[in-house]
Protein backbone atom coordinates (compact mmCIF):
# COMPACT_ATOMS: atom_id res chain seq x y z
CA UNK A 1 0.00 0.00 0.00
CA UNK A 2 0.91 3.54 -0.91
CA UNK A 3 1.58 5.78 1.69
CA UNK A 4 -1.20 8.21 0.53
CA UNK A 5 -3.49 4.94 0.54
CA UNK A 6 -2.71 3.89 4.19
CA UNK A 7 -3.40 7.45 5.05
CA UNK A 8 -6.97 7.54 3.65
CA UNK A 9 -7.68 4.27 5.25
CA UNK A 10 -6.59 5.83 8.40
CA UNK A 11 -8.26 8.57 8.14
CA UNK A 12 -11.70 6.70 6.97
CA UNK A 13 -11.27 4.26 10.03
CA UNK A 14 -11.15 7.43 12.55
CA UNK A 15 -13.98 8.73 10.93
CA UNK A 16 -16.32 5.71 11.04
CA UNK A 17 -15.46 5.19 14.51
CA UNK A 18 -16.56 8.18 15.50
CA UNK A 19 -20.36 9.50 16.40
CA UNK A 20 -19.78 12.65 14.45
CA UNK A 21 -19.72 11.32 11.04
CA UNK A 22 -22.77 9.83 11.31
CA UNK A 23 -24.39 12.20 13.28
CA UNK A 24 -23.06 14.60 10.54
CA UNK A 25 -25.06 12.27 7.99
CA UNK A 26 -27.90 12.78 9.52
CA UNK A 27 -28.21 16.22 9.88
CA UNK A 28 -26.98 16.58 6.17
CA UNK A 29 -29.99 14.13 5.50
CA UNK A 30 -32.73 15.80 7.37
CA UNK A 31 -31.92 19.17 5.73
CA UNK A 32 -31.82 17.77 2.01
CA UNK A 33 -34.49 15.37 2.65
CA UNK A 34 -36.94 17.79 4.07
CA UNK A 35 -36.24 21.34 1.68
CA UNK A 36 -36.70 18.50 -0.86
CA UNK A 37 -39.88 16.62 0.06
CA UNK A 38 -41.11 18.76 2.96
CA UNK A 39 -40.91 22.41 2.79
CA UNK A 40 -42.98 24.91 1.08
CA UNK A 41 -40.85 24.86 -1.85
CA UNK A 42 -40.99 21.01 -2.11
CA UNK A 43 -40.30 19.59 -5.55
CA UNK A 44 -44.04 18.59 -6.12
CA UNK A 45 -44.36 22.28 -5.77
CA UNK A 46 -42.11 22.97 -8.11
CA UNK A 47 -44.19 20.45 -10.60
CA UNK A 48 -41.15 19.88 -12.67
CA UNK A 49 -39.10 16.70 -12.64
CA UNK A 50 -35.93 17.65 -12.50
CA UNK A 51 -33.42 18.20 -9.79
CA UNK A 52 -31.81 21.63 -9.86
CA UNK A 53 -33.68 22.63 -6.43
CA UNK A 54 -31.89 19.47 -5.10
CA UNK A 55 -28.75 20.38 -5.89
CA UNK A 56 -29.05 23.86 -4.51
CA UNK A 57 -30.25 22.38 -1.44
CA UNK A 58 -27.08 19.73 -1.12
CA UNK A 59 -24.88 22.59 -2.42
CA UNK A 60 -25.75 25.15 0.30
CA UNK A 61 -25.95 22.14 2.92
CA UNK A 62 -22.39 21.04 2.21
CA UNK A 63 -20.95 24.08 2.00
CA UNK A 64 -21.88 24.67 5.84
CA UNK A 65 -21.25 20.64 6.66
CA UNK A 66 -17.65 20.79 4.65
CA UNK A 67 -15.69 23.61 7.06
CA UNK A 68 -17.40 21.09 10.13
CA UNK A 69 -15.94 18.08 8.62
CA UNK A 70 -12.44 19.59 7.51
CA UNK A 71 -11.91 22.23 10.64
CA UNK A 72 -10.32 19.68 12.82
CA UNK A 73 -7.98 18.22 10.25
CA UNK A 74 -4.62 19.91 10.61
CA UNK A 75 -5.42 21.89 13.26
CA UNK A 76 -5.94 18.60 15.55
CA UNK A 77 -2.90 17.77 14.59
CA UNK A 78 -0.89 20.73 15.49
CA UNK A 79 -2.43 21.24 18.90
CA UNK A 80 -2.19 17.32 19.75
CA UNK A 81 1.31 16.93 18.54
CA UNK A 82 0.48 14.47 16.47
CA UNK A 83 1.70 16.38 13.38
CA UNK A 84 5.19 15.89 14.92
CA UNK A 85 4.53 12.08 15.17
CA UNK A 86 3.61 11.76 11.95
CA UNK A 87 6.23 13.71 10.01
CA UNK A 88 8.75 11.66 11.69
CA UNK A 89 7.36 8.75 10.15
CA UNK A 90 8.44 8.17 6.46
CA UNK A 91 5.75 10.39 5.41
CA UNK A 92 6.34 13.89 3.49
CA UNK A 93 3.81 16.79 4.05
CA UNK A 94 2.13 16.05 0.91
CA UNK A 95 1.34 12.52 1.18
CA UNK A 96 -0.18 13.65 4.48
CA UNK A 97 -2.39 16.53 3.05
CA UNK A 98 -3.03 14.54 -0.13
CA UNK A 99 -4.37 11.34 2.18
CA UNK A 100 -6.92 13.97 4.47
CA UNK A 101 -7.73 15.17 1.09
CA UNK A 102 -8.87 12.46 -0.60
CA UNK A 103 -10.19 11.23 2.90
CA UNK A 104 -12.74 13.42 3.17
CA UNK A 105 -13.51 13.45 -0.31
CA UNK A 106 -14.50 10.08 -0.26
CA UNK A 107 -17.05 11.06 3.05
CA UNK A 108 -18.49 13.63 0.65
CA UNK A 109 -18.84 11.50 -2.09
CA UNK A 110 -20.66 8.65 -0.34
CA UNK A 111 -22.88 11.59 1.30
CA UNK A 112 -23.60 12.27 -2.62
CA UNK A 113 -24.55 8.99 -3.88
CA UNK A 114 -26.55 8.08 -0.52
CA UNK A 115 -28.77 11.11 -2.45
CA UNK A 116 -29.18 8.87 -5.41
CA UNK A 117 -32.85 7.72 -4.42
CA UNK A 118 -33.98 11.48 -4.68
CA UNK A 119 -32.73 10.73 -8.72
CA UNK A 120 -34.15 7.15 -8.41
CA UNK A 121 -37.37 8.32 -7.21
CA UNK A 122 -38.04 11.63 -9.38
CA UNK A 123 -37.10 9.28 -12.03
CA UNK A 124 -40.07 7.12 -11.43
CA UNK A 125 -42.44 10.23 -11.19
CA UNK A 126 -41.35 12.01 -14.27
CA UNK A 127 -38.86 12.10 -17.29
CA UNK A 128 -35.64 13.48 -15.86
CA UNK A 129 -33.00 14.80 -18.07
CA UNK A 130 -30.07 11.79 -17.24
CA UNK A 131 -27.34 14.06 -18.34
CA UNK A 132 -27.86 17.22 -16.61
CA UNK A 133 -28.20 14.82 -13.49
CA UNK A 134 -24.47 13.53 -14.00
CA UNK A 135 -23.73 16.93 -15.01
CA UNK A 136 -25.29 17.93 -12.23
CA UNK A 137 -23.69 15.78 -9.48
CA UNK A 138 -20.29 16.61 -11.14
CA UNK A 139 -20.47 19.93 -10.16
CA UNK A 140 -21.20 18.75 -6.73
CA UNK A 141 -18.46 16.67 -6.48
CA UNK A 142 -16.53 19.79 -7.71
CA UNK A 143 -17.82 22.25 -5.27
CA UNK A 144 -17.26 19.18 -2.59
CA UNK A 145 -13.42 19.05 -3.28
CA UNK A 146 -13.13 22.83 -3.36
CA UNK A 147 -14.44 23.41 -0.37
CA UNK A 148 -12.48 20.47 1.30
CA UNK A 149 -9.10 22.13 -0.54
CA UNK A 150 -10.49 25.10 1.65
CA UNK A 151 -10.75 23.62 4.34
CA UNK A 152 -8.06 21.87 4.79
CA UNK A 153 -5.69 25.15 4.13
CA UNK A 154 -8.13 26.94 6.33
CA UNK A 155 -7.20 24.38 9.27
CA UNK A 156 -3.71 24.13 8.39
CA UNK A 157 -3.43 27.88 9.29
CA UNK A 158 -4.50 27.90 12.77
CA UNK A 159 -4.30 25.32 15.71
CA UNK A 160 -7.44 26.05 17.26
CA UNK A 161 -10.59 24.57 15.22
CA UNK A 162 -13.09 26.63 15.57
CA UNK A 163 -10.94 29.87 13.78
CA UNK A 164 -10.11 27.59 10.92
CA UNK A 165 -14.12 27.28 10.58
CA UNK A 166 -14.61 30.51 9.99
CA UNK A 167 -11.67 31.50 7.73
CA UNK A 168 -13.14 28.58 6.03
CA UNK A 169 -16.19 30.32 5.85
CA UNK A 170 -14.72 34.00 5.10
CA UNK A 171 -12.89 32.32 1.62
CA UNK A 172 -16.07 29.87 0.55
CA UNK A 173 -18.10 33.32 1.04
CA UNK A 174 -16.30 34.76 -1.28
CA UNK A 175 -15.89 31.85 -3.67
CA UNK A 176 -19.73 31.13 -3.50
CA UNK A 177 -21.39 34.68 -2.85
CA UNK A 178 -18.81 37.30 -3.04
CA UNK A 179 -17.20 37.17 -6.77
CA UNK A 180 -20.55 36.69 -8.12
CA UNK A 181 -22.22 39.99 -6.57
CA UNK A 182 -18.91 41.70 -7.44
CA UNK A 183 -19.33 40.50 -11.29
CA UNK A 184 -23.22 42.03 -10.73
CA UNK A 185 -21.69 45.25 -9.81
CA UNK A 186 -19.65 45.44 -12.99
CA UNK A 187 -22.02 45.25 -16.11
CA UNK A 188 -20.05 44.65 -18.55
CA UNK A 189 -16.14 44.18 -19.50
CA UNK A 190 -12.92 42.49 -18.39
CA UNK A 191 -14.16 42.60 -14.44
CA UNK A 192 -17.11 41.43 -15.14
CA UNK A 193 -15.96 38.24 -17.25
CA UNK A 194 -12.63 38.67 -14.13
CA UNK A 195 -14.96 37.75 -11.33
CA UNK A 196 -17.63 35.79 -12.89
CA UNK A 197 -15.00 33.03 -13.65
CA UNK A 198 -14.35 33.43 -10.07
CA UNK A 199 -16.87 32.56 -8.31
CA UNK A 200 -17.70 28.94 -8.07
CA UNK A 201 -21.09 29.68 -8.15
CA UNK A 202 -21.10 30.31 -11.43
CA UNK A 203 -19.33 27.14 -12.47
CA UNK A 204 -21.83 25.00 -10.30
CA UNK A 205 -24.42 26.93 -12.31
CA UNK A 206 -23.40 26.08 -15.54
CA UNK A 207 -22.91 22.88 -14.69
CA UNK A 208 -26.48 22.01 -13.76
CA UNK A 209 -28.12 23.69 -16.28
CA UNK A 210 -26.25 21.08 -18.15
CA UNK A 211 -23.60 22.50 -19.63
CA UNK A 212 -20.43 20.52 -20.21
CA UNK A 213 -17.88 23.61 -19.73
CA UNK A 214 -14.15 22.30 -19.56
CA UNK A 215 -13.31 25.79 -17.98
CA UNK A 216 -15.71 25.33 -15.08
CA UNK A 217 -13.94 21.39 -14.50
CA UNK A 218 -10.48 22.96 -14.89
CA UNK A 219 -11.69 25.93 -12.59
CA UNK A 220 -12.33 23.55 -10.09
CA UNK A 221 -8.87 21.39 -10.39
CA UNK A 222 -7.65 24.70 -10.01
CA UNK A 223 -8.78 25.96 -6.84
CA UNK A 224 -8.22 22.60 -5.41
CA UNK A 225 -4.53 22.27 -6.33
CA UNK A 226 -4.26 25.38 -5.44
CA UNK A 227 -5.26 25.65 -1.71
CA UNK A 228 -4.09 21.84 -1.51
CA UNK A 229 -0.62 23.16 -2.47
CA UNK A 230 -0.71 26.42 -0.24
CA UNK A 231 -1.74 24.09 2.90
CA UNK A 232 1.55 21.64 2.08
CA UNK A 233 3.43 25.08 2.19
CA UNK A 234 2.14 26.28 5.33
CA UNK A 235 2.82 23.09 7.46
CA UNK A 236 6.20 22.69 5.67
CA UNK A 237 6.96 26.71 6.78
CA UNK A 238 5.76 26.11 10.48
CA UNK A 239 8.88 23.56 10.75
CA UNK A 240 11.57 26.49 10.15
CA UNK B 1 25.07 3.67 12.67
CA UNK B 2 27.20 6.63 14.23
CA UNK B 3 25.52 9.87 14.45
CA UNK B 4 27.27 13.41 13.41
CA UNK B 5 25.84 16.86 14.98
CA UNK B 6 28.03 19.39 13.04
CA UNK B 7 27.72 22.78 13.79
CA UNK B 8 24.08 22.87 14.50
CA UNK B 9 22.45 26.41 15.16
CA UNK B 10 18.50 27.02 15.08
CA UNK B 11 17.06 30.34 16.06
CA UNK B 12 13.41 31.07 17.01
CA UNK B 13 13.10 34.71 16.06
CA UNK B 14 15.55 36.49 18.49
CA UNK B 15 16.27 33.56 20.45
CA UNK B 16 19.43 31.23 20.01
CA UNK B 17 17.85 27.69 21.03
CA UNK B 18 21.17 25.92 19.44
CA UNK B 19 24.08 27.49 18.96
CA UNK B 20 26.70 25.75 17.20
CA UNK B 21 26.45 22.31 18.85
CA UNK B 22 28.47 19.58 17.45
CA UNK B 23 28.98 16.29 18.98
CA UNK B 24 29.49 12.52 17.75
CA UNK B 25 27.11 9.30 18.75
CA UNK B 26 28.89 6.15 17.93
CA UNK B 27 27.16 3.20 17.07
CA UNK B 28 26.27 0.87 20.02
CA UNK B 29 26.37 3.59 22.50
CA UNK B 30 23.90 5.33 24.58
CA UNK B 31 24.49 8.87 24.77
CA UNK B 32 22.66 11.37 27.31
CA UNK B 33 21.45 14.57 27.02
CA UNK B 34 21.27 16.55 30.13
CA UNK B 35 20.33 20.02 30.18
CA UNK B 36 18.11 22.69 32.29
CA UNK B 37 14.87 23.87 30.58
CA UNK B 38 15.07 25.91 27.59
CA UNK B 39 18.69 24.87 27.11
CA UNK B 40 18.23 23.19 23.50
CA UNK B 41 17.63 19.42 24.53
CA UNK B 42 14.55 19.22 22.85
CA UNK B 43 14.61 21.04 19.55
CA UNK B 44 18.21 19.50 18.88
CA UNK B 45 16.27 16.35 18.95
CA UNK B 46 13.28 17.48 17.11
CA UNK B 47 16.38 18.33 14.05
CA UNK B 48 17.59 14.86 14.38
CA UNK B 49 14.30 13.27 13.65
CA UNK B 50 13.99 15.52 10.60
CA UNK B 51 11.06 17.48 12.17
CA UNK B 52 11.95 20.88 12.42
CA UNK B 53 14.80 22.10 10.33
CA UNK B 54 17.94 23.51 11.87
CA UNK B 55 19.10 27.31 10.09
CA UNK B 56 22.57 26.45 10.14
CA UNK B 57 24.50 23.02 10.04
CA UNK B 58 24.45 19.80 9.07
CA UNK B 59 23.46 15.80 10.62
CA UNK B 60 24.68 12.87 9.36
CA UNK B 61 23.58 9.21 9.91
CA UNK B 62 26.44 7.32 8.88
CA UNK B 63 26.38 8.58 4.98
CA UNK B 64 23.00 9.98 4.55
CA UNK B 65 22.24 14.03 5.54
CA UNK B 66 18.98 15.33 6.98
CA UNK B 67 19.34 18.10 4.62
CA UNK B 68 19.09 15.39 1.50
CA UNK B 69 18.01 12.09 2.78
CA UNK B 70 15.43 13.10 5.59
CA UNK B 71 12.94 10.24 4.29
CA UNK B 72 15.53 7.38 4.36
CA UNK B 73 16.85 8.43 7.22
CA UNK B 74 12.95 8.87 9.07
CA UNK B 75 13.06 4.84 8.16
CA UNK B 76 16.20 3.86 9.99
CA UNK B 77 15.12 6.34 13.69
CA UNK B 78 13.04 5.77 15.87
CA UNK B 79 12.04 8.69 17.84
CA UNK B 80 9.29 9.33 20.56
CA UNK B 81 8.76 12.83 21.28
CA UNK B 82 8.48 14.95 24.13
CA UNK B 83 5.17 15.11 25.14
CA UNK B 84 4.78 11.44 23.61
CA UNK B 85 1.87 12.71 21.23
CA UNK B 86 -0.52 9.52 19.94
CA UNK B 87 -3.55 9.45 18.39
CA UNK B 88 -6.10 9.37 20.82
CA UNK B 89 -9.19 8.00 19.31
CA UNK B 90 -7.61 4.78 17.77
CA UNK B 91 -7.38 1.75 19.38
CA UNK B 92 -3.48 0.11 20.33
CA UNK B 93 -3.58 -2.37 18.07
CA UNK B 94 -4.93 -0.23 15.24
CA UNK B 95 -2.33 2.53 15.82
CA UNK B 96 0.57 -0.13 15.92
CA UNK B 97 -0.85 -1.54 12.52
CA UNK B 98 -0.58 1.81 11.48
CA UNK B 99 2.55 3.49 11.75
CA UNK B 100 4.23 -0.31 11.08
CA UNK B 101 1.89 0.29 7.38
CA UNK B 102 3.78 3.82 7.29
CA UNK B 103 7.56 1.70 7.75
CA UNK B 104 6.10 -0.03 4.94
CA UNK B 105 7.13 -3.65 7.12
CA UNK B 106 5.86 -6.33 4.38
CA UNK B 107 2.51 -8.03 5.98
CA UNK B 108 4.12 -11.30 6.63
CA UNK B 109 6.22 -9.72 8.61
CA UNK B 110 3.50 -7.21 10.44
CA UNK B 111 1.64 -9.41 13.28
CA UNK B 112 5.02 -10.87 14.32
CA UNK B 113 6.25 -7.23 15.09
CA UNK B 114 3.20 -6.32 16.53
CA UNK B 115 3.20 -9.10 18.29
CA UNK B 116 6.84 -8.77 19.59
CA UNK B 117 5.70 -5.22 20.73
CA UNK B 118 3.22 -6.24 23.07
CA UNK B 119 4.74 -8.70 24.56
CA UNK B 120 8.15 -6.92 25.09
CA UNK B 121 6.15 -3.59 26.39
CA UNK B 122 3.71 -5.93 28.49
CA UNK B 123 0.66 -3.95 27.04
CA UNK B 124 -1.19 -7.33 26.42
CA UNK B 125 -3.72 -6.76 28.61
CA UNK B 126 -4.11 -3.20 26.95
CA UNK B 127 -4.41 -4.07 23.38
CA UNK B 128 -7.80 -4.19 22.97
CA UNK B 129 -8.77 -0.66 24.78
CA UNK B 130 -8.17 2.96 22.85
CA UNK B 131 -5.55 4.97 23.13
CA UNK B 132 -7.42 7.71 25.77
CA UNK B 133 -8.56 4.81 27.55
CA UNK B 134 -4.69 3.91 28.70
CA UNK B 135 -2.97 5.31 31.94
CA UNK B 136 0.08 7.90 31.31
CA UNK B 137 2.68 4.63 31.51
CA UNK B 138 1.01 2.73 29.31
CA UNK B 139 0.96 5.62 26.92
CA UNK B 140 4.42 6.08 27.24
CA UNK B 141 5.37 2.10 26.81
CA UNK B 142 3.15 2.78 23.50
CA UNK B 143 4.94 5.48 22.76
CA UNK B 144 8.02 3.33 22.98
CA UNK B 145 6.64 0.61 21.09
CA UNK B 146 5.96 2.98 18.04
CA UNK B 147 9.48 3.86 18.04
CA UNK B 148 10.98 0.40 17.91
CA UNK B 149 8.29 -1.81 15.72
CA UNK B 150 10.14 -0.90 12.52
CA UNK B 151 13.67 -2.12 14.35
CA UNK B 152 15.50 1.23 13.84
CA UNK B 153 18.81 1.53 13.88
CA UNK B 154 19.03 5.01 16.11
CA UNK B 155 16.21 5.68 18.57
CA UNK B 156 16.08 8.99 20.08
CA UNK B 157 14.03 9.27 23.01
CA UNK B 158 12.69 12.88 24.58
CA UNK B 159 12.43 12.22 28.32
CA UNK B 160 11.30 8.43 28.30
CA UNK B 161 10.69 8.30 31.78
CA UNK B 162 8.55 11.22 32.62
CA UNK B 163 5.94 10.33 34.41
CA UNK B 164 6.32 7.09 35.38
CA UNK B 165 6.35 5.13 38.72
CA UNK B 166 9.34 3.85 39.99
CA UNK B 167 8.89 0.06 38.99
CA UNK B 168 8.17 1.08 35.68
CA UNK B 169 11.12 3.47 35.13
CA UNK B 170 13.52 0.48 36.07
CA UNK B 171 12.04 -1.41 33.54
CA UNK B 172 12.38 1.21 30.83
CA UNK B 173 15.71 1.92 32.36
CA UNK B 174 16.76 -1.90 31.30
CA UNK B 175 15.35 -2.17 28.33
CA UNK B 176 17.27 0.89 27.04
CA UNK B 177 20.66 -0.90 28.40
CA UNK B 178 19.40 -4.09 26.14
CA UNK B 179 18.63 -1.90 23.16
CA UNK B 180 21.77 0.19 23.76
CA UNK B 181 23.73 -3.07 23.38
CA UNK B 182 22.89 -3.25 19.23
CA UNK B 183 21.62 0.23 18.41
CA UNK B 184 22.98 4.01 18.83
CA UNK B 185 20.50 5.32 21.51
CA UNK B 186 20.09 9.06 22.86
CA UNK B 187 18.22 9.99 25.40
CA UNK B 188 17.37 12.87 27.48
CA UNK B 189 16.47 13.56 30.82
CA UNK B 190 16.03 15.96 33.44
CA UNK B 191 16.55 12.70 36.00
CA UNK B 192 20.55 13.01 36.40
CA UNK B 193 20.46 9.35 37.95
CA UNK B 194 18.91 7.86 35.55
CA UNK B 195 21.51 9.52 33.11
CA UNK B 196 23.99 8.38 35.18
CA UNK B 197 22.62 4.82 35.55
CA UNK B 198 21.88 4.13 32.10
CA UNK B 199 24.30 6.32 29.69
CA UNK B 200 27.84 5.78 27.97
CA UNK B 201 28.34 9.78 27.74
CA UNK B 202 26.47 12.41 28.71
CA UNK B 203 26.06 15.48 26.98
CA UNK B 204 25.33 18.51 28.91
CA UNK B 205 23.75 21.37 27.40
CA UNK B 206 23.39 24.94 28.71
CA UNK B 207 21.50 27.74 27.06
CA UNK B 208 21.94 26.15 23.58
CA UNK B 209 25.62 25.71 23.75
CA UNK B 210 27.19 22.68 24.27
CA UNK B 211 29.01 22.79 28.38
CA UNK B 212 30.40 19.33 29.09
CA UNK B 213 30.89 15.98 26.88
CA UNK B 214 32.03 12.92 28.21
CA UNK B 215 31.57 9.64 30.45
CA UNK B 216 30.75 10.84 33.90
CA UNK B 217 34.27 9.48 34.84
CA UNK B 218 35.67 11.40 32.35
CA UNK B 219 33.50 14.48 33.93
CA UNK B 220 34.21 13.94 37.06
CA UNK B 221 37.92 14.22 36.36
CA UNK B 222 37.61 17.22 34.26
CA UNK B 223 35.40 19.13 36.98
CA UNK B 224 39.03 19.75 38.96
CA UNK B 225 37.36 18.72 42.52
CA UNK B 226 39.24 16.71 44.68
CA UNK B 227 38.79 12.93 45.68
CA UNK B 228 37.07 12.68 49.10
CA UNK B 229 37.33 9.49 51.23
CA UNK B 230 35.04 8.81 53.93
CA UNK B 231 37.23 6.65 56.64
CA UNK B 232 36.26 5.04 60.02
CA UNK B 233 39.25 3.52 61.55
CA UNK B 234 39.17 1.18 64.87
CA UNK B 235 41.97 0.09 67.25
CA UNK B 236 43.10 3.48 68.75
CA UNK B 237 40.98 6.40 70.07
CA UNK B 238 39.59 9.37 67.75
CA UNK B 239 42.31 12.23 68.56
CA UNK B 240 45.50 9.88 67.91
CA UNK B 241 44.21 8.51 64.43
CA UNK B 242 43.29 12.23 63.89
CA UNK B 243 46.90 12.92 64.76
CA UNK B 244 48.10 10.27 62.71
CA UNK B 245 46.28 11.30 59.67
CA UNK B 246 47.54 15.01 60.15
CA UNK B 247 50.36 13.76 59.57
CA UNK B 248 49.80 12.42 56.39
CA UNK B 249 51.46 15.02 53.87
CA UNK B 250 49.07 13.81 50.76
CA UNK B 251 45.90 14.75 53.00
CA UNK B 252 44.76 18.41 52.03
CA UNK B 253 42.03 18.44 54.12
CA UNK B 254 40.13 16.33 57.38
CA UNK B 255 36.64 16.77 57.90
CA UNK B 256 34.95 15.29 60.96
CA UNK B 257 31.25 14.76 60.70
CA UNK B 258 29.00 14.21 63.80
CA UNK B 259 28.09 10.66 62.61
CA UNK B 260 31.86 10.23 63.63
CA UNK B 261 34.99 8.94 61.64
CA UNK B 262 36.73 11.01 59.03
CA UNK B 263 36.31 12.78 55.50
CA UNK B 264 39.86 13.21 54.08
CA UNK B 265 40.53 14.99 50.77
CA UNK B 266 43.33 14.49 48.58
CA UNK B 267 44.04 15.05 45.06
CA UNK B 268 42.77 12.97 42.14
CA UNK B 269 45.16 11.30 41.33
CA UNK B 270 46.54 9.91 44.64
CA UNK B 271 46.46 7.00 46.17
CA UNK B 272 45.38 7.23 49.40
CA UNK B 273 44.13 4.13 49.99
CA UNK B 274 47.09 2.44 50.48
CA UNK B 275 48.66 5.30 52.50
CA UNK B 276 46.01 4.54 54.74
CA UNK B 277 46.11 1.01 54.95
CA UNK B 278 49.97 1.47 55.52
CA UNK B 279 49.39 3.34 58.34
CA UNK B 280 46.69 1.18 60.01
CA UNK B 281 49.19 -1.39 59.60
CA UNK B 282 52.33 0.12 60.87
CA UNK B 283 50.22 1.06 63.64
CA UNK B 284 48.19 -2.09 64.40
CA UNK B 285 44.92 -0.54 63.64
CA UNK B 286 41.88 -1.93 61.48
CA UNK B 287 39.60 -0.31 58.97
CA UNK B 288 35.83 -0.08 59.63
CA UNK B 289 34.80 1.47 56.45
CA UNK B 290 36.59 3.42 53.78
CA UNK B 291 34.50 4.55 51.03
CA UNK B 292 35.45 6.81 48.15
CA UNK B 293 32.65 9.66 48.10
CA UNK B 294 32.37 10.60 44.15
CA UNK B 295 31.61 13.76 43.03
CA UNK B 296 27.41 13.42 42.38
CA UNK B 297 26.65 14.08 38.57
CA UNK B 298 24.41 16.94 40.12
CA UNK B 299 27.35 18.72 41.37
CA UNK B 300 29.03 19.13 37.94
CA UNK B 301 25.80 19.69 36.15
CA UNK B 302 25.12 22.61 38.90
CA UNK B 303 28.82 23.83 38.14
CA UNK B 304 28.64 23.95 34.51
CA UNK B 305 24.86 25.07 33.97
CA UNK B 306 24.98 27.73 36.75
CA UNK B 307 27.97 30.72 35.37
Amino acid sequence: MTTVRILIAKELSNSFHAWGTYIGYIVFFGICGFCTWLSSNNIFYTGQANLLSVFHVINWTQFFMIPALTMKSIADEKRSGTLELILTQPVRVSELVDGKFFAYLLLALIALLLTLPYYITIAFLGTVDHGTVFLGYLGLMGMAACNISIGLFASSLSYSPISAFFIHLGIGLSFQFLFGFLAGLFHNGFLNSFFNYLSLEEHFETLTRGILDSRSLVFFLSVCILFLSLSKLFIYKSRF
Amino acid sequence: MDVVVENLTKCFGPQKAVDSVSFKAKKREILGFLGPNGAGKTTTMKIMACFLFPDYGNIRFGDLSIHKHARKIKQLIGYLPEHNPLYEAMNVMDFLTFIARLHHIPNYKMASRINDMIRIFSLENEKHKTVKELSKGYRQRLGLAQALIHDPKVLILDEPTTGLDPNQIIEIRELIKEIGQEKTVIISSHILAEIEATCDRVLIINKGRLVADGTAAELRDKSATDKVLRTRIAGAGEEEIFRALSAVGEINRIHRPDTGGFELQCGRKVNLEKTIFDLCTRNGWYIDELTPVETRLEDIFRQVTQN
